[in-house]
């Protein structure tokens, strides 16, 4: 006979095991129009022909751009969501959580909402992770506040590698990721690049010469 | 009937004489002219047949399929002429006339606003004439003083010194008039406005859910009546001979297609809804009554009125009345094909608790024919002889009733019930059909319907010009080569180019202030937002024309540079024209996109 255990020792329980496959995590970024924070939660999304449901407040369109899909990682389906408050947003997140059809949702939210407090992310976490499917959320121009998102990342643009045709030009980006609250992770800080392989994360990488040895090998 | 002409001659005067120019009336007289003729013999031939007036009714339900063509108007062939007239008289048609419309929508309104005049004060509505206003509308005491519709209002006011007048609104009375139309289909699904001040209806089979025709009548008196409006009403297997009951017949009367001659007989040309001066011809001809008409050979007629437009010949609006003419009523639109009703006791004001039931009842419907539906629709008629609605759009036809009642969820709340409605209908009005498919041996959830039904949720909730889809759109110009569509309609395959391109765009480039070290060249230094971004290096320029088949004479061409700052960021950066392309001073430069 098993004795009934309480919720915070099932969560407990479920945090010492592995990480799910999916879970919520959000992202910061130091300026609101660097194209960085945005470039990391897709390629992060190996959706695998599924579409993506892309949700965006009418603040972040207007100030950060709509999305434009010749630039996203190769072959993205998108559903772009336009919505006007913070509670929309969640609304159709939290509604696109639900639909196991799809390859991830992404939230952009401007600043720092009344809507979105701890209550509201853990919704969104328990859904991503009941359903297994990944919830990114971009939090323009945000302060890293009370949540319920299991990684938390604050990402920025890096000076790009070489262009190996152009010396003037810049090449492959490069991206700083600081993973500054983890679940199931240890914390850390990487530098990212993303190519057709997928996401290469190097400690201390030397900016100037690995890009080039890289494109000599 | 009698029919003393045997012969089928064209009613053309001069048959033999070829014109150069056919004139498309006097062709559809001819035509008409030739049917008559033609039919009077096929009946001459068919004389000792019994008459096949009790042909079998058609198999009709309002909520069910709806007859495509309900008239064979032009497309029988002749030979048919006979099987198109009794199924015509077949039908049943139901004309309201309401008479005072007019004047008793103006005293509803005075009375809601507590300036409703006394009975005994005479009062009119007028209207604009071609010498001063003129009646439009009269009260019973007017009347009684012997003011009569269309004098002029300064002649009734010297009649009748203590005239009141108001103006008549007119446009309102026809909107009026369209509302209680729509209203009038929680009788039968196929309504439409009659002249002025009437209306008729297409009741052929659903008198028996109302308890037979003479009860179904009294029933739409007395909710007119409710609604402060006097109606005559009548019922005949034609839409000619119901106008004519209604506005020269009995109470309420109902013509069977057996007694349809012995009774059209009787009445007055006026009947025929001819013009004052048609009638008076016909006076003059000493033709008084339908009997009288239907006496004179038709040649004659036909000879006689060659040259009168369609709506004003007697012929013509002979056959229509006595169901050898077709007479289709057209609705302003098509009857939904799959569609539930729950009628209540007494009047609510929350459809919410009724819908459940309705949606499953719809949905066994479809499914039993194979049908899912895109588009549903809720209407409820409220007491008050106004009718609301709310439809909500699917992305793939469904007949999921769970699914299709959570769209309604938000939208319920936005119904204006008004002081309660007591029949709700609920109706698919797009409908595809949907065959029943398994995609997995292990019965898991099919492929694409939770994605749909995820859309459906967004769309109802957020509005369907909000969720969208990116789609290819050849053209060169950033901007306009991928359009966002509608998430509700299939998606279209997208295809990226290879050159690089930013992950965001804006919406409306952003002008920036730049230094420059040539002006061809690439910039050295630009104000974004209030914040100076020193190049530290940067790759282009790709050169966009700007396409002459489409835009504006005068837009200058694009010049995009990809640009990476002292701080790492990378934009996407264009100048607009180049120094003396003769398109304007100085070229302007703009913000258009963000890299990753």
């Amino acid at each position: 006979m098993t004795t009934p255990k309480s919720t915070t020792q099932r969560l407990r329980a479920r945090a010492k095991t592995v990480a799910v496959e999916a879970t919520l995590a959000e992202v910061f970024s130091d300026h609101t129009s660097d194209g960085a924070s945005i470039a990391f939660a897709a390629a992060h999304l190996n959706a695998g022909g599924k579409p993506v449901l892309w949700v965006q407040d009418r603040l972040s369109r207007k100030e950060t751009g709509r999305p434009y899909l010749a630039g996203l990682p190769n072959a993205m389906q998108l559903i772009h969501v336009d919505v006007s408050n913070a509670r929309d947003l969640l609304w159709a997140m939290e509604e696109g959580l639900r639909c196991p059809e799809l390859g991830g949702v992404i939230g952009e939210v401007w600043g720092d909402p009344a809507m979105l407090d701890f209550t509201a992310t853990k919704r969104l976490a328990l859904r991503s992770e009941a359903h297994n499917v990944p919830a990114w959320l971009i939090r323009h121009a945000g302060h890293p506040n009370l949540s319920a998102a299991r990684l938390r990342w604050r990402v920025g643009s890096l000076p790009a590698m070489n262009n190996p045709y152009d010396a003037h030009a810049p090449g492959q980006p490069l991206w700083r990721a600081e993973l500054f609250r983890a679940r199931w992770r240890t914390p850390g800080e990487w530098v990212v690049h993303h190519d057709r392989d997928g996401l290469h994360f190097d400690h201390g990488i030397d900016r100037q010469t690995a890009p080039l040895q890289r494109e000599a090998l | 009937m009698t029919l003393k002409d045997t012969l089928p001659v064209l009613a053309f005067p001069h048959p033999a004489k070829p014109r150069k120019h056919a004139d498309p009336d006097q062709l559809a007289k001819a035509i008409a002219a030739l049917r008559g003729a033609l039919e009077s013999e096929t009946r001459r031939a068919t004389a000792d047949t019994p008459a096949q007036e009790e042909a079998t009714p058609e198999s009709f339900s309002p909520v069910g399929t709806p007859p495509t063509a309900p008239y064979k108007v032009n497309a029988a062939p002749l030979t048919r002429v006979e099987d198109t007239r009794t199924d015509a008289l077949t039908r049943r048609i139901t004309a309201i006339h309401l008479p005072h419309f007019a004047m008793e929508r103006w005293l509803r309104w005075s009375t809601q606003h507590s300036q409703r005049p006394p009975e005994d004060l005479p009062l009119v509505l007028a209207t604009e004439g071609t010498h001063g206003p003129i009646v439009y509308a009269s009260n019973r005491a007017a009347e009684v003083e012997g003011v009569h519709i269309g004098a002029r209002i300064v002649d009734m006011r010297a009649l009748c010194p203590n005239l009141r007048i108001e103006y008549a609104d007119v446009g309102g009375d026809q909107a009026a008039l369209a509302r209680l139309m729509l209203w009038m289909r929680r009788w039968c699904p196929w309504t439409a406005t009659d002249g002025a001040a009437g209306l008729v209806l297409d009741t052929t089979g659903c008198d028996h859910l109302f308890g037979g025709e003479a009860a179904m009548l009294r029933d739409m008196e007395e909710r007119l009546a409710g609604l402060g409006l006097s109606a005559n009403l009548a019922t005949a297997p034609t839409h000619g001979a119901a106008w004519a009951l209604s506005h020269m017949g009995g109470v309420r009367e109902i013509c069977t297609a057996a007694n349809l001659i012995p009774r059209m007989n009787a009445l007055p040309v006026r009947s025929l809804r001819l013009d004052g001066g048609t009638i008076q011809l016909l006076h003059r001809l000493g033709l008084k009554t339908v009997g009288d008409l239907i006496a004179v050979p038709r040649i004659s007629l036909a000879r006689r009125f060659s040259r009168a437009a369609l709506a004003q010949n007697p012929l013509i609006r002979l056959d229509q009345i006595l169901g050898q003419l077709a007479e289709p009523i057209s609705a302003s639109e098509e009857p939904p094909r799959f569609s539930v009703q729950a009628n209540l006791p007494e009047a609510v004001q929350d459809p919410t608790a009724h819908l459940p039931a309705l949606c499953e009842a719809l949905c066994a419907q479809m499914a039993k024919s194979g049908f899912g539906t895109r588009r549903i629709c809720v209407t409820v008629f409220r007491t008050d002889g106004e009718v609301r609605e709310i439809s909500v759009a699917t992305a793939q036809a469904s007949r999921d009733a769970d699914h299709l009642l959570k769209l309604f969820d938000d939208k319920l709340e936005k119904i204006d019930p008004g002081f309660g409605f007591d029949l709700i209908t609920l109706a698919a009005t797009v409908i595809e059909k949907l065959n029943l498919h398994q995609s997995r041996l292990d019965g898991e959830g099919e492929t694409g319907a939770a994605l749909a039904q995820m859309i459906d949720r967004l769309s109802a909730r957020l509005g369907a010009k909000t969720i969208t889809r990116p789609r290819s759109h050849p053209s060169h110009i950033p901007e306009r080569a991928e359009i966002w569509a509608t998430a509700l309609h299939a998606p279209a395959p997208i295809k990226s180019p290879a050159i690089k391109r930013p992950i965001k765009l804006f919406d409306h480039p952003e002008e920036v202030r730049v230094l420059y070290a040539v002006p061809e060249g690439p910039p050295a230094q630009f104000v974004w937002r209030k914040i100076t971004h020193r190049v530290v290096r940067f790759e282009g320029p790709e050169r966009i024309a700007p396409e002459w088949w489409r835009d504006m004479p005068g837009t200058r061409l694009r010049d995009y540079y990809n640009v990476e700052s002292q701080t790492a960021r990378r934009f996407w950066l264009y100048r607009e024209g180049v120094l003396g392309d003769a398109r304007g001073n100085t070229p302007r430069w703009f913000v258009h996109g963000v890299f990753a």
